[in-house]
Protein backbone atom coordinates (compact mmCIF):
# COMPACT_ATOMS: atom_id res chain seq x y z
CA UNK A 1 0.00 0.00 0.00
CA UNK A 2 1.35 3.46 -0.11
CA UNK A 3 3.32 4.83 2.42
CA UNK A 4 1.07 8.47 2.61
CA UNK A 5 2.58 10.52 5.54
CA UNK A 6 2.13 8.43 8.46
CA UNK A 7 4.79 6.02 7.89
CA UNK A 8 4.20 4.34 11.36
CA UNK A 9 0.18 4.04 10.74
CA UNK A 10 1.02 2.51 7.22
CA UNK A 11 3.61 0.15 7.94
CA UNK A 12 0.78 -1.12 10.98
CA UNK A 13 -2.21 -1.30 8.32
CA UNK A 14 0.03 -3.75 5.72
CA UNK A 15 1.25 -5.94 8.98
CA UNK A 16 -2.29 -6.48 10.23
CA UNK A 17 -3.28 -6.68 6.11
CA UNK A 18 -0.85 -9.76 5.88
CA UNK A 19 -1.29 -10.84 9.71
CA UNK A 20 -5.28 -11.25 8.38
CA UNK A 21 -4.36 -13.18 5.56
CA UNK A 22 -1.97 -15.25 7.39
CA UNK A 23 -4.65 -16.48 9.79
CA UNK A 24 -2.04 -14.88 12.53
CA UNK A 25 -2.55 -12.08 15.26
CA UNK A 26 0.09 -9.85 16.32
CA UNK A 27 1.61 -11.69 19.56
CA UNK A 28 2.20 -15.06 17.18
CA UNK A 29 5.11 -12.83 15.49
CA UNK A 30 8.41 -13.66 17.02
CA UNK A 31 10.75 -10.93 15.56
CA UNK A 32 9.45 -8.09 13.51
CA UNK A 33 12.59 -6.18 11.29
CA UNK A 34 11.84 -2.92 9.52
CA UNK A 35 13.52 -1.76 6.52
CA UNK A 36 13.28 1.22 3.99
CA UNK A 37 13.21 4.85 4.05
CA UNK A 38 10.72 5.21 6.65
CA UNK A 39 12.00 2.05 9.04
CA UNK A 40 12.79 4.17 11.82
CA UNK A 41 8.63 5.22 11.93
CA UNK A 42 8.06 1.82 12.85
CA UNK A 43 8.14 1.62 16.69
CA UNK A 44 6.49 -1.94 16.87
CA UNK A 45 9.42 -3.33 15.16
CA UNK A 46 12.34 -5.11 17.09
CA UNK A 47 14.85 -3.76 15.04
CA UNK A 48 15.96 -2.70 12.00
CA UNK A 49 18.23 -3.85 8.90
CA UNK A 50 19.52 -1.29 5.89
CA UNK A 51 17.53 -1.83 2.54
CA UNK A 52 20.39 -2.27 0.80
CA UNK A 53 20.61 -5.86 3.46
CA UNK A 54 17.23 -6.20 2.58
CA UNK A 55 17.31 -6.41 -0.73
CA UNK A 56 19.93 -8.47 -1.23
CA UNK A 57 18.77 -11.39 1.29
CA UNK A 58 15.47 -11.14 -0.38
CA UNK A 59 16.81 -11.60 -3.71
CA UNK A 60 19.45 -14.49 -2.81
CA UNK A 61 16.30 -16.55 -1.61
CA UNK A 62 14.24 -16.04 -4.69
CA UNK A 63 17.33 -16.22 -7.41
CA UNK A 64 20.27 -17.85 -5.89
CA UNK A 65 22.17 -17.80 -8.63
CA UNK A 66 22.34 -13.97 -8.23
CA UNK A 67 25.40 -11.78 -7.83
CA UNK A 68 24.04 -8.44 -8.70
CA UNK A 69 20.84 -7.01 -7.53
CA UNK A 70 19.33 -3.78 -9.12
CA UNK A 71 16.49 -2.70 -6.96
CA UNK A 72 14.70 0.44 -7.94
CA UNK A 73 12.07 2.32 -6.16
CA UNK A 74 9.99 5.65 -6.37
CA UNK A 75 12.93 7.47 -4.28
CA UNK A 76 16.14 5.37 -4.63
CA UNK A 77 17.90 3.30 -6.76
CA UNK A 78 20.49 0.72 -6.10
CA UNK A 79 23.36 -1.53 -7.56
CA UNK A 80 24.18 -4.22 -4.75
CA UNK A 81 27.03 -6.61 -5.25
CA UNK A 82 26.18 -9.95 -3.39
CA UNK A 83 28.04 -13.13 -2.61
CA UNK A 84 26.87 -16.76 -3.20
CA UNK A 85 25.13 -16.19 0.86
CA UNK A 86 23.22 -12.59 -0.25
CA UNK A 87 25.86 -10.61 2.01
CA UNK A 88 26.47 -7.66 0.48
CA UNK A 89 30.16 -7.16 -1.01
CA UNK A 90 29.24 -3.64 -2.48
CA UNK A 91 26.74 -1.15 -3.63
CA UNK A 92 25.99 2.20 -4.91
CA UNK A 93 23.23 3.86 -3.87
CA UNK A 94 21.25 7.13 -5.59
CA UNK A 95 18.89 9.52 -2.62
CA UNK A 96 19.88 12.54 -3.31
CA UNK A 97 18.57 12.82 -7.09
CA UNK A 98 15.18 11.56 -8.53
CA UNK A 99 16.28 10.90 -11.97
CA UNK A 100 16.43 7.02 -12.55
CA UNK A 101 13.93 6.36 -9.73
CA UNK A 102 9.88 5.54 -9.64
CA UNK A 103 9.39 9.32 -8.84
CA UNK A 104 10.99 10.07 -12.41
CA UNK A 105 8.70 8.11 -14.73
CA UNK A 106 5.95 9.00 -12.84
CA UNK A 107 6.44 12.84 -13.70
CA UNK A 108 7.27 11.69 -17.37
CA UNK A 109 3.92 10.00 -17.53
CA UNK A 110 1.91 12.92 -16.22
CA UNK A 111 4.15 15.13 -18.75
CA UNK A 112 3.02 12.72 -21.72
CA UNK A 113 -0.93 12.54 -20.28
CA UNK A 114 -0.60 8.99 -20.23
CA UNK A 115 -1.33 6.34 -16.88
CA UNK A 116 1.70 4.99 -14.83
CA UNK A 117 0.88 1.55 -15.75
CA UNK A 118 1.00 2.77 -19.49
CA UNK A 119 3.90 3.62 -19.94
CA UNK A 120 5.82 0.13 -19.82
CA UNK A 121 3.53 -0.98 -22.61
CA UNK A 122 3.76 2.32 -24.42
CA UNK A 123 7.56 1.99 -24.53
CA UNK A 124 7.45 -1.62 -26.31
CA UNK A 125 5.36 0.33 -28.82
CA UNK A 126 8.43 2.48 -29.63
CA UNK A 127 10.34 1.98 -32.72
CA UNK A 128 13.62 4.28 -31.86
CA UNK A 129 14.96 6.49 -29.27
CA UNK A 130 15.58 10.39 -29.38
CA UNK A 131 18.64 11.26 -27.26
CA UNK A 132 17.31 13.16 -23.52
CA UNK A 133 19.63 15.99 -22.50
CA UNK A 134 18.05 16.18 -19.30
CA UNK A 135 18.79 14.02 -16.65
CA UNK A 136 16.90 15.95 -13.60
CA UNK A 137 13.27 15.18 -13.62
CA UNK A 138 12.23 18.25 -13.29
CA UNK A 139 13.83 19.59 -16.64
CA UNK A 140 12.96 16.55 -18.17
CA UNK A 141 9.57 16.97 -17.85
CA UNK A 142 9.52 20.46 -20.08
CA UNK A 143 11.95 18.22 -22.33
CA UNK A 144 9.07 15.71 -22.79
CA UNK A 145 6.81 18.47 -23.56
CA UNK A 146 8.90 20.26 -26.45
CA UNK A 147 9.69 17.00 -27.44
CA UNK A 148 5.32 15.87 -27.80
CA UNK A 149 5.63 19.82 -29.91
CA UNK A 150 8.15 18.45 -32.17
CA UNK A 151 6.03 15.63 -33.01
CA UNK A 152 7.77 12.43 -31.90
CA UNK A 153 5.19 10.02 -31.29
CA UNK A 154 4.58 9.38 -27.86
CA UNK A 155 5.82 5.90 -28.05
CA UNK A 156 9.38 6.33 -29.15
CA UNK A 157 9.16 9.82 -26.33
CA UNK A 158 8.65 6.63 -23.29
CA UNK A 159 11.03 4.39 -24.78
CA UNK A 160 13.39 7.03 -24.84
CA UNK A 161 12.83 8.17 -20.93
CA UNK A 162 13.10 4.79 -20.34
CA UNK A 163 16.36 4.60 -22.23
CA UNK A 164 17.85 7.09 -20.19
CA UNK A 165 17.07 5.70 -16.87
CA UNK A 166 18.32 3.04 -17.84
CA UNK A 167 21.55 4.70 -18.76
CA UNK A 168 21.44 6.43 -14.99
CA UNK A 169 20.89 3.15 -13.15
CA UNK A 170 23.33 1.27 -15.53
CA UNK A 171 26.09 3.34 -14.92
CA UNK A 172 25.68 2.47 -10.77
CA UNK A 173 25.63 -1.18 -11.93
CA UNK A 174 28.88 -0.58 -13.78
CA UNK A 175 30.61 1.47 -10.72
CA UNK A 176 30.10 -1.84 -8.24
CA UNK A 177 31.17 -3.73 -11.03
CA UNK A 178 28.34 -6.21 -12.72
CA UNK A 179 28.40 -9.83 -12.21
CA UNK A 180 26.48 -12.18 -13.72
CA UNK A 181 23.38 -13.34 -13.06
CA UNK A 182 21.69 -10.01 -12.63
CA UNK A 183 18.23 -9.91 -10.66
CA UNK A 184 16.09 -6.38 -10.43
CA UNK A 185 13.76 -5.97 -7.66
CA UNK A 186 11.69 -3.06 -7.00
CA UNK A 187 8.22 -1.31 -7.84
CA UNK A 188 10.13 -0.19 -11.21
CA UNK A 189 10.63 -3.94 -11.82
CA UNK A 190 6.87 -3.81 -13.17
CA UNK A 191 7.99 -1.53 -15.85
CA UNK A 192 8.53 -3.78 -18.55
CA UNK A 193 9.96 -0.52 -20.93
CA UNK A 194 12.21 0.04 -17.89
CA UNK A 195 13.67 -4.12 -18.07
CA UNK A 196 14.05 -3.79 -21.54
CA UNK A 197 15.92 -0.74 -21.45
CA UNK A 198 17.64 -2.27 -18.87
CA UNK A 199 18.39 -5.46 -20.53
CA UNK A 200 19.51 -3.63 -23.35
CA UNK A 201 21.76 -1.14 -22.03
CA UNK A 202 23.50 -4.10 -20.06
CA UNK A 203 23.62 -6.82 -22.47
CA UNK A 204 21.88 -9.56 -20.01
CA UNK A 205 18.51 -11.27 -19.14
CA UNK A 206 17.37 -9.83 -16.46
CA UNK A 207 15.92 -12.61 -13.26
CA UNK A 208 12.85 -11.32 -12.65
CA UNK A 209 10.30 -12.58 -10.34
CA UNK A 210 6.66 -13.04 -11.77
CA UNK A 211 5.10 -10.57 -9.59
CA UNK A 212 5.62 -8.90 -5.95
CA UNK A 213 8.64 -6.71 -6.95
CA UNK A 214 8.23 -4.21 -4.27
CA UNK A 215 7.52 -7.09 -1.73
CA UNK A 216 11.47 -8.57 -1.80
CA UNK A 217 12.80 -6.14 0.36
CA UNK A 218 10.31 -6.97 3.22
CA UNK A 219 10.54 -11.05 2.29
CA UNK A 220 14.74 -10.20 2.95
CA UNK A 221 14.25 -8.25 6.34
CA UNK A 222 11.49 -11.15 7.43
CA UNK A 223 14.24 -13.68 6.25
CA UNK A 224 16.69 -11.59 8.45
CA UNK A 225 14.25 -11.37 11.11
CA UNK A 226 13.78 -15.61 11.44
CA UNK A 227 17.40 -15.80 11.47
CA UNK A 228 17.43 -13.45 14.21
CA UNK A 229 14.81 -14.88 16.30
CA UNK A 230 16.84 -18.23 15.66
CA UNK A 231 14.06 -20.10 13.62
CA UNK A 232 15.46 -22.15 10.85
CA UNK B 1 -2.87 20.71 -19.34
CA UNK B 2 -4.56 23.94 -20.31
CA UNK B 3 -7.27 23.17 -17.57
CA UNK B 4 -4.14 23.83 -14.93
CA UNK B 5 -4.36 27.17 -13.29
CA UNK B 6 -1.02 29.17 -14.52
CA UNK B 7 0.73 30.11 -11.18
CA UNK B 8 4.10 30.57 -12.73
CA UNK B 9 2.73 34.14 -14.50
CA UNK B 10 4.36 37.12 -13.86
CA UNK B 11 3.81 39.86 -15.73
CA UNK B 12 4.10 39.36 -19.60
CA UNK B 13 4.56 43.14 -20.40
CA UNK B 14 5.96 45.87 -23.18
CA UNK B 15 7.71 48.94 -22.87
CA UNK B 16 9.16 51.93 -24.78
CA UNK B 17 10.69 54.92 -23.45
CA UNK B 18 8.70 58.42 -24.84
CA UNK B 19 11.85 60.55 -24.30
CA UNK B 20 13.18 58.71 -28.10
CA UNK B 21 12.44 59.16 -31.47
CA UNK B 22 14.31 55.93 -32.85
CA UNK B 23 14.26 58.27 -36.46
CA UNK B 24 16.77 60.25 -34.47
CA UNK B 25 19.34 57.29 -33.54
CA UNK B 26 22.41 56.35 -35.40
CA UNK B 27 22.86 52.52 -34.55
CA UNK B 28 19.42 50.93 -33.46
CA UNK B 29 20.85 47.31 -32.28
CA UNK B 30 18.44 45.04 -31.20
CA UNK B 31 18.54 41.50 -28.55
CA UNK B 32 17.00 38.64 -28.22
CA UNK B 33 17.09 36.14 -25.38
CA UNK B 34 15.41 33.38 -25.59
CA UNK B 35 15.46 31.92 -22.12
CA UNK B 36 14.41 28.05 -21.32
CA UNK B 37 11.43 29.66 -19.54
CA UNK B 38 11.02 33.46 -20.58
CA UNK B 39 11.79 35.06 -23.59
CA UNK B 40 13.01 39.11 -23.73
CA UNK B 41 13.54 41.26 -26.38
CA UNK B 42 15.40 44.88 -26.09
CA UNK B 43 15.71 47.36 -28.40
CA UNK B 44 18.57 49.97 -27.88
CA UNK B 45 19.05 53.22 -29.56
CA UNK B 46 22.30 54.66 -29.97
CA UNK B 47 23.02 52.62 -26.30
CA UNK B 48 20.33 53.57 -24.57
CA UNK B 49 17.00 51.60 -23.79
CA UNK B 50 14.64 52.40 -26.04
CA UNK B 51 11.91 49.61 -25.81
CA UNK B 52 11.60 46.13 -24.62
CA UNK B 53 9.05 43.37 -23.91
CA UNK B 54 9.11 39.93 -21.50
CA UNK B 55 6.99 36.90 -22.00
CA UNK B 56 6.79 33.08 -21.53
CA UNK B 57 8.63 30.94 -23.80
CA UNK B 58 6.63 29.37 -26.19
CA UNK B 59 7.05 25.55 -27.66
CA UNK B 60 9.52 27.25 -30.40
CA UNK B 61 12.22 29.14 -30.06
CA UNK B 62 12.33 31.08 -33.25
CA UNK B 63 8.24 31.86 -32.88
CA UNK B 64 9.32 33.36 -29.70
CA UNK B 65 11.65 35.46 -30.30
CA UNK B 66 9.91 37.40 -33.02
CA UNK B 67 6.98 37.36 -31.08
CA UNK B 68 9.00 39.05 -28.42
CA UNK B 69 10.73 41.24 -31.10
CA UNK B 70 6.88 42.33 -32.18
CA UNK B 71 5.80 42.79 -29.22
CA UNK B 72 8.34 45.51 -28.08
CA UNK B 73 8.79 47.18 -31.60
CA UNK B 74 4.52 47.62 -31.17
CA UNK B 75 3.25 51.20 -31.77
CA UNK B 76 6.76 52.52 -32.50
CA UNK B 77 6.38 52.38 -36.28
CA UNK B 78 9.78 50.21 -36.63
CA UNK B 79 10.16 46.86 -38.55
CA UNK B 80 12.97 44.57 -38.24
CA UNK B 81 14.54 46.51 -41.08
CA UNK B 82 15.22 48.99 -39.48
CA UNK B 83 17.24 47.22 -36.42
CA UNK B 84 21.05 47.53 -37.32
CA UNK B 85 22.39 44.56 -35.81
CA UNK B 86 20.52 41.97 -34.06
CA UNK B 87 22.20 39.84 -31.09
CA UNK B 88 20.50 36.39 -29.70
CA UNK B 89 21.65 35.21 -26.56
CA UNK B 90 19.93 32.47 -24.25
CA UNK B 91 19.14 28.48 -24.16
CA UNK B 92 17.53 29.27 -27.99
CA UNK B 93 20.11 31.62 -29.07
CA UNK B 94 20.98 29.74 -31.68
CA UNK B 95 17.47 29.03 -33.22
CA UNK B 96 16.49 32.59 -33.71
CA UNK B 97 16.43 33.40 -37.45
CA UNK B 98 16.62 37.31 -37.45
CA UNK B 99 19.52 37.48 -35.54
CA UNK B 100 22.71 38.34 -36.73
CA UNK B 101 24.55 36.70 -34.41
CA UNK B 102 24.29 34.64 -31.71
CA UNK B 103 26.53 35.51 -27.98
CA UNK B 104 26.41 32.99 -24.56
CA UNK B 105 24.23 34.01 -21.93
CA UNK B 106 27.03 34.29 -19.83
CA UNK B 107 28.73 37.31 -21.43
CA UNK B 108 25.19 39.13 -22.21
CA UNK B 109 24.49 38.82 -18.84
CA UNK B 110 27.66 40.07 -17.68
CA UNK B 111 27.27 42.87 -19.97
CA UNK B 112 23.43 43.33 -18.94
CA UNK B 113 24.52 43.66 -15.38
CA UNK B 114 27.07 46.15 -15.79
CA UNK B 115 24.06 48.52 -17.60
CA UNK B 116 21.71 47.81 -14.40
CA UNK B 117 23.38 48.13 -11.86
CA UNK B 118 26.41 50.41 -12.92
CA UNK B 119 30.47 49.64 -13.51
CA UNK B 120 31.11 49.08 -9.55
CA UNK B 121 29.45 45.32 -10.11
CA UNK B 122 32.39 42.53 -10.02
CA UNK B 123 30.33 39.42 -9.12
CA UNK B 124 26.94 38.26 -10.58
CA UNK B 125 24.67 35.80 -10.17
CA UNK B 126 22.52 34.90 -12.58
CA UNK B 127 19.05 32.98 -11.46
CA UNK B 128 17.36 32.24 -14.49
CA UNK B 129 14.57 29.53 -14.93
CA UNK B 130 16.67 26.11 -16.00
CA UNK B 131 20.19 27.07 -14.56
CA UNK B 132 21.86 29.16 -11.99
CA UNK B 133 25.06 31.40 -13.08
CA UNK B 134 27.75 32.94 -11.36
CA UNK B 135 30.39 35.20 -12.70
CA UNK B 136 32.81 37.47 -11.36
CA UNK B 137 33.11 40.17 -14.17
CA UNK B 138 35.80 43.31 -14.98
CA UNK B 139 34.77 46.78 -14.45
CA UNK B 140 33.89 46.74 -18.20
CA UNK B 141 31.22 44.09 -17.64
CA UNK B 142 33.39 41.23 -19.53
CA UNK B 143 33.41 37.61 -17.67
CA UNK B 144 36.44 37.01 -15.89
CA UNK B 145 35.39 33.24 -14.90
CA UNK B 146 32.25 31.26 -14.35
CA UNK B 147 30.44 28.21 -12.89
CA UNK B 148 26.88 27.31 -13.46
CA UNK B 149 24.56 24.67 -12.59
CA UNK B 150 22.41 23.71 -15.39
CA UNK B 151 21.85 19.90 -14.67
CA UNK B 152 19.64 20.30 -11.42
CA UNK B 153 16.51 22.25 -10.99
CA UNK B 154 17.37 22.54 -7.27
CA UNK B 155 17.95 26.11 -7.22
CA UNK B 156 16.69 27.51 -10.22
CA UNK B 157 13.17 29.22 -11.28
CA UNK B 158 12.19 25.92 -12.84
CA UNK B 159 12.26 24.49 -9.27
CA UNK B 160 10.80 27.51 -7.63
CA UNK B 161 7.97 27.27 -9.80
CA UNK B 162 7.38 23.70 -9.14
CA UNK B 163 7.06 24.82 -4.96
CA UNK B 164 4.54 27.65 -6.44
CA UNK B 165 2.14 25.29 -7.98
CA UNK B 166 2.32 22.77 -5.26
CA UNK B 167 1.48 25.79 -2.67
CA UNK B 168 -1.36 27.04 -5.01
CA UNK B 169 1.03 30.51 -4.80
CA UNK B 170 1.72 32.99 -7.70
CA UNK B 171 5.38 32.80 -8.13
CA UNK B 172 5.25 37.12 -7.74
CA UNK B 173 4.27 36.04 -4.28
CA UNK B 174 6.48 33.39 -3.48
CA UNK B 175 8.88 36.16 -1.75
CA UNK B 176 6.64 38.21 0.11
CA UNK B 177 5.17 35.70 1.75
CA UNK B 178 8.21 33.44 2.52
CA UNK B 179 8.70 36.35 4.81
CA UNK B 180 5.29 36.26 6.79
CA UNK B 181 6.92 33.89 9.48
CA UNK B 182 7.74 34.57 12.78
CA UNK B 183 10.80 32.58 13.01
CA UNK B 184 12.63 31.01 10.31
CA UNK B 185 12.27 27.16 9.40
CA UNK B 186 15.02 24.55 9.02
CA UNK B 187 15.47 24.70 5.08
CA UNK B 188 14.01 22.02 3.22
CA UNK B 189 16.59 19.14 3.59
CA UNK B 190 16.21 17.33 0.19
CA UNK B 191 18.30 19.01 -2.50
CA UNK B 192 15.97 17.37 -5.64
CA UNK B 193 13.24 19.51 -6.30
CA UNK B 194 10.54 16.07 -6.88
CA UNK B 195 12.05 14.62 -3.01
CA UNK B 196 11.11 18.19 -1.87
CA UNK B 197 8.05 18.75 -2.96
CA UNK B 198 7.20 15.40 -1.07
CA UNK B 199 9.16 16.68 1.77
CA UNK B 200 6.92 19.77 1.68
CA UNK B 201 3.46 17.77 1.53
CA UNK B 202 4.57 16.26 4.58
CA UNK B 203 5.08 19.69 6.32
CA UNK B 204 2.10 20.91 5.38
CA UNK B 205 0.17 17.74 6.49
CA UNK B 206 2.24 18.48 9.90
CA UNK B 207 0.57 21.38 10.52
CA UNK B 208 3.11 23.62 8.46
CA UNK B 209 1.69 26.81 7.21
CA UNK B 210 1.79 27.47 3.13
CA UNK B 211 4.34 31.21 4.44
CA UNK B 212 6.04 28.37 6.43
CA UNK B 213 7.01 25.82 4.06
CA UNK B 214 7.99 28.68 1.57
CA UNK B 215 10.55 30.07 4.22
CA UNK B 216 12.14 26.46 4.32
CA UNK B 217 12.40 26.22 0.55
CA UNK B 218 13.50 29.73 0.15
CA UNK B 219 15.96 29.57 2.76
CA UNK B 220 17.14 25.52 0.98
CA UNK B 221 17.39 27.76 -2.41
CA UNK B 222 19.45 30.63 -0.96
CA UNK B 223 22.10 27.46 0.66
CA UNK B 224 22.33 26.07 -2.68
CA UNK B 225 23.35 29.20 -4.74
CA UNK B 226 25.47 30.36 -1.63
CA UNK B 227 27.34 27.03 -1.96
CA UNK B 228 28.13 27.78 -6.00
CA UNK B 229 28.80 31.30 -5.25
CA UNK B 230 31.25 30.25 -2.39
CA UNK B 231 33.12 28.32 -4.62
CA UNK B 232 34.40 31.10 -7.58
CA UNK B 233 34.49 33.87 -4.37
CA UNK B 234 32.25 36.65 -3.76
CA UNK B 235 33.89 40.11 -3.98
CA UNK B 236 31.67 43.26 -3.57
CA UNK B 237 29.99 44.95 -5.52
CA UNK B 238 27.31 42.18 -5.74
CA UNK B 239 24.08 42.17 -7.98
CA UNK B 240 21.94 39.19 -9.39
CA UNK B 241 20.26 39.05 -12.06
CA UNK B 242 17.29 36.87 -13.65
CA UNK B 243 14.53 35.84 -12.39
CA UNK B 244 14.80 34.50 -8.95
CA UNK B 245 16.38 38.41 -8.59
CA UNK B 246 12.49 39.58 -8.12
CA UNK B 247 12.56 37.15 -5.20
CA UNK B 248 13.05 38.67 -1.58
CA UNK B 249 12.58 35.54 -0.07
CA UNK B 250 15.41 34.57 -2.32
CA UNK B 251 17.82 37.42 -1.68
CA UNK B 252 17.50 38.39 1.53
CA UNK B 253 17.94 34.81 2.80
CA UNK B 254 20.97 34.89 0.22
CA UNK B 255 22.62 37.99 1.59
CA UNK B 256 22.34 36.57 4.56
CA UNK B 257 24.15 33.68 4.12
CA UNK B 258 26.80 35.60 2.17
CA UNK B 259 27.12 38.30 4.61
CA UNK B 260 26.89 40.29 1.28
CA UNK B 261 24.41 42.82 0.46
CA UNK B 262 23.17 42.80 -3.10
CA UNK B 263 22.72 46.15 -5.40
CA UNK B 264 19.29 47.31 -5.60
CA UNK B 265 18.50 46.63 -9.30
CA UNK B 266 16.92 49.77 -11.25
CA UNK B 267 15.08 47.84 -14.26
CA UNK B 268 13.80 44.94 -14.32
CA UNK B 269 16.29 41.94 -13.71
CA UNK B 270 14.85 39.24 -16.09
CA UNK B 271 16.02 41.83 -18.87
CA UNK B 272 19.74 41.57 -18.00
CA UNK B 273 20.55 39.22 -20.93
CA UNK B 274 18.45 41.05 -23.34
CA UNK B 275 20.03 44.27 -22.59
CA UNK B 276 23.71 42.69 -23.03
CA UNK B 277 22.68 41.03 -26.16
CA UNK B 278 21.39 45.13 -27.11
CA UNK B 279 24.91 46.69 -25.66
CA UNK B 280 27.14 43.71 -27.82
CA UNK B 281 25.50 43.90 -30.68
CA UNK B 282 26.38 47.79 -31.11
CA UNK B 283 29.53 47.33 -30.55
CA UNK B 284 29.63 44.40 -33.14
CA UNK B 285 27.61 46.87 -35.49
CA UNK B 286 30.16 49.63 -34.83
CA UNK B 287 32.94 46.95 -36.06
CA UNK B 288 30.98 46.30 -38.98
CA UNK B 289 30.22 49.51 -40.49
CA UNK B 290 34.15 51.10 -39.78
Amino acid sequence: MPSGFDQEQAAREALLAALKIAGLTEAELVCVIATGAGQAAVSFASGTVTEVSAAARGAIQLFPQARTVIDVGAEEGRAVKIDETGKVVDFVINEKCAAGTGSFVEGMSRALGVTLEEMGTLSLQGEKTVPMNAQCAVFAESEVVSLIHARISKADIAKSIHAAMAGRISAMVRRVGMQKEVAMIGGVAYNKGFVQAMENELEVKMLLHEEYHEYISALGAALIAAEKAGVN
Amino acid sequence: MSEEKELWRWKEYNWRNPAIDWKDAAVITAGVDVGSVSSQAVIMCDGELYAYASMRTAADSPGSALKAIDWAMEDTGLTLDDIHFTVGTGYGRVNIPFADHAITEIACHARGAGFIYGSTVRTVLDMGGQDCKAMRIDEKGKVISFIMNDKCAAGTGRGLEVFANLLGVSIEEVGELSLQVEEEPEPVSSTCVVFAKTEAVGLLRSGWSKEKVLAAYCSAMARRVASLLERIGVVDDFAITGGIAKNVGVVSRLEKVLGVKALKPKLDTQLAGAIGAALLGRALAKKISH
